[in-house]
């Protein structure tokens, strides 16, 4: 796992001294609100409807055991006893007091974590895949590549003034679980003939204006990224709107010039900074690999799971909901639901976090992830430590079998804590997750992603779920818009709207409706909710959402 | 012609809590918005924000919001700003549950 060097070490035990200094001189007032508020956002600290907010960074969703019990003694320290897992990768506790987040921010340095958020207009924090190192499909980690990114692009002259924030996301495996579509940029590590290389994908983006990233070089040599990223970077600067921030992000950029224009001039400045790069980012990116080399791999059999798989029913249900394909054999990648039906999506208590850290430190390999779906993973387990596993996840009331069903629904804050929000989004999400558990029909319904945000910003990704929710205020009342037919995933597409909105009361029977609906339209059981969406397109969905104007055009 | 004014509390939120909070009248504040005072005239609204705004060794970001008269005294018009004197809806965290300052 990725240590931090002694530079690093340095910077966050100085930043945190520094923020305390600052806390201390906007309490006696000789720091005034808008002198503190962008030093505060630069540490995470943001200030919300009822409380204020710490934001705090686990880089590429990865954790380790220690990492993890220390973020259950904020939650039980200076929180209410909980905190709460975002699409962001990170995680957030929703009371601290202003006094108490220099301690915070020091037992994070404690174990290598911060808070501090890149803001303004420069390269964001880089994500990457959270089955990365472990999936079945992948061709490589591309963790080490998203460090090398962020590495380089830190302090990067030429990028601190871009005429907006900018984005990556990498994937080494064909199957996209890091939304790369939906970024800047995006990368795929690819592999053809022996040869690695990467798909660089351009102009992707939820938010206010939804886009699909669009491919900007279809296999780039290994050695050519950082040189073909600076020049796509560097292009956008000289082109991008400054003029109008909602048009500054390069989505727009590729949009108004078109990728062949974009691809063309990419090109033109990749062939004048190419000879620059003298190769000691190769050097680089093999060392930053070394640091995420996987764990020494055990090779025992695997029949205690065998027997319990065939012996009990709630455990094959739950291996069959929450196991994916690991690729070492006899492994398993473990999903826990943090998404019990009911409860608010990505909140987990300090005790259950303190359980996730024991099981990783027993049988994980001591690794940790945090989803974009709002889940936790245990990256490399044993099957014949799974049944053991199992029986504890169940005991602190962690074995929901749901990943990718209906009640693994992504729900971002919205009016219940974020500032910005037009609507609520949590009870959305509970409501529908209980109403699917009373119906006992998840299973059969199948793979199936509802995704709901409070406001247009999209923190819940609404416009990539099959089944988007987005809350609105109309002249005073909360509303709820349904989009339907996105996609996440290597496949992505941002849904389209059904139509007319819902109200609080009606939205949670709409969606009932609609799923009920697909269950009657879908030519087999096999067939999911996208897949009979994209056969039959939008209108029947639509017919069901709105039966009354169904009947009247008929 | 400019929209008709319609009566406001001022609110922001605590310093060092990050409480929501209302302005009295006699320039504290307080954690009921019904102890806030009710501003129907615009020009006195405006002076009171500025002088709410004034305490900024107290709180944070003051504005103007609507408001109505209830029994008790003002309370809010819009659904944001009820969820302010309440707290979140997933818990019973928050002013539901806590005495005020
Ligand atoms: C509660 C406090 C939060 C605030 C004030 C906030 C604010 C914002 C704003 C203003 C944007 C739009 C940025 C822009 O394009 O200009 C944004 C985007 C985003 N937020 Fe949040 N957010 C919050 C919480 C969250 C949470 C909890 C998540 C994850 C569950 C999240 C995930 C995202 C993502 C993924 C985007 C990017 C959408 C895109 O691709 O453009 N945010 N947020
Ligand atoms: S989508 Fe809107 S409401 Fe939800 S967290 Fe983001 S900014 Fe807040």
């Amino acid at each position: 796992m990725y240590k931090y060097n002694d530079f690093d070490e340095a910077f966050v035990r100085e930043r945190v001294a520094q923020f305390r200094g600052q806390v201390e001189r906007r309490i006696d007032g000789s720091l005034t609100e808008d002198e503190f508020k962008p030093l505060r956002l630069m540490n995470g600290l943001y200030l919300q409807l009822h409380a204020y907010m710490l934001r705090v960074a686990v880089p590429y969703g990865t954790l380790n055991s220690k990492q993890m019990d220390m973020l259950a003694h904020l939650a039980e320290t200076y929180d209410k006893g909980y905190g709460h897992f975002t699409t962001r990768q990170n995680i957030q506790y929703n009371w601290p007091e202003l006094r108490d987040v220099p301690d915070m921010l020091s037992d994070l340095a404690d174990v290598e974590m911060h808070a501090i958020q890149t803001s303004g207009n420069t390269i964001r924090n880089v994500t990457a895949d959270h089955f990365a190192g472990a999936a079945a499909d992948e061709v490589a980690d591309p963790r080490p590549v998203a460090e090398l990114l962020r590495q380089w692009s830190t302090d990067h002259p030429e990028f601190q003034f871009l005429p907006r924030k900018f984005k990556l996301a990498v994937t080494g495996a064909a199957a996209d679980r890091a939304v790369i579509k939906a970024h800047d940029i995006g990368i795929r590590i690819l592999e053809r003939d022996g040869v690695r290389g990467y798909e660089i994908l351009v102009g992707g983006g939820l938010g206010r204006t939804p886009m699909i990233g669009k491919v900007l070089h279809d296999f780039l040599p290994e050695a050519d990224l950082l040189p073909f990223i600076e020049a796509t970077v560097s292009v956008w600067n000289r082109l991008g709107r400054r003029d109008n921030k909602y048009k500054a992000r390069i989505k727009i950029t590729v949009h108004e010039h078109g990728i062949e224009e974009i691809r063309r001039l990419v090109d033109e400045r990749f062939a004048e900074i190419r000879p620059t790069f003298n190769g000691v980012d190769q050097e680089v990116l093999r060392e930053i690999e070394a640091q995420f080399a996987a764990p020494e791999f055990r090779t025992d059999g695997v029949d205690d799971y065998d027997i319990a798989y065939a012996d009990n029913p709630l455990f094959r249900s739950w291996a069959d909901t929450n196991l994916s394909e690991h690729r070492a054999d006899g492994y398993a990648i473990v999903s826990i639901s943090i998404k019990k039906h009911g409860a608010t999506p990505g909140d987990a208590t300090a005790d259950q976090m303190r359980v996730m850290a024991d099981l990783a430190r027993k049988y994980g390999h001591d690794e940790l992830r945090i989803s974009h779906e709002q889940n936790v993973i245990l990256p490399h387990v044993h099957k014949s430590d799974l049944p053991a596993l199992y029986l504890a996840l169940r005991a602190a009331d962690l074995a929901t079998a749901n990943i990718g069903l209906a009640s693994d629904i992504i729900a971002c804050p919205g009016m219940d804590y974020c500032a910005l929000a037009t609507a609520r989004s949590i009870p959305v999400a509970q409501e529908i997750a209980t109403r699917f558990d009373e119906l006992k029909i998840e299973h059969d319904i199948g793979a199936l992603k509802i995704k709901i945000s409070g406001c247009i910003n999209a923190c819940g990704h609404h416009h990539v779920g099959h089944i988007g929710i987005l809350g609105l205020d109309r002249a005073g009342v909360e509303n709820y818009q349904i989009t339907l037919g996105g996609d996440h995933t290597e496949t992505a597409a941002v849904g389209e709207r059904a139509g007319p909105g819902f109200s609080a009361d009606d939205i949670v029977p709409a969606i009932e409706r609609l799923v009920l609906g697909y269950m009657d339209l879908r030519d087999s059981a096999d067939e999911t909710f996208i897949e009979t969406y994209r056969r039959l397109g939008a209108v029947p969905f639509k017919d069901i959402l709105y039966p009354k104007e169904a009947a009247n055009a008929a | 012609m400019a929209r008709a004014f319609t009566p406001k509390v001022i609110t922001s939120n605590l310093l060092l809590s990050g409480d929501a909070v209302w302005f009295t009248a006699n320039d504290t504040w307080s954690g009921d918005i019904a102890e806030a005072e009710f501003l129907t005239d615009e020009a006195h609204a405006e002076l009171r924000l500025l002088e709410a705004n004034a305490q900024t060794g107290v709180m944070v970001g003051a504005y103007l919001a609507d408001a109505k008269l209830g029994d008790a005294g003002p309370v809010p018009t819009h659904f944001r700003e009820d969820f302010r004197t309440r707290g979140p809806s997933n818990y019973a965290h928050g002013k539901q549950v806590e005495t005020n300052v």
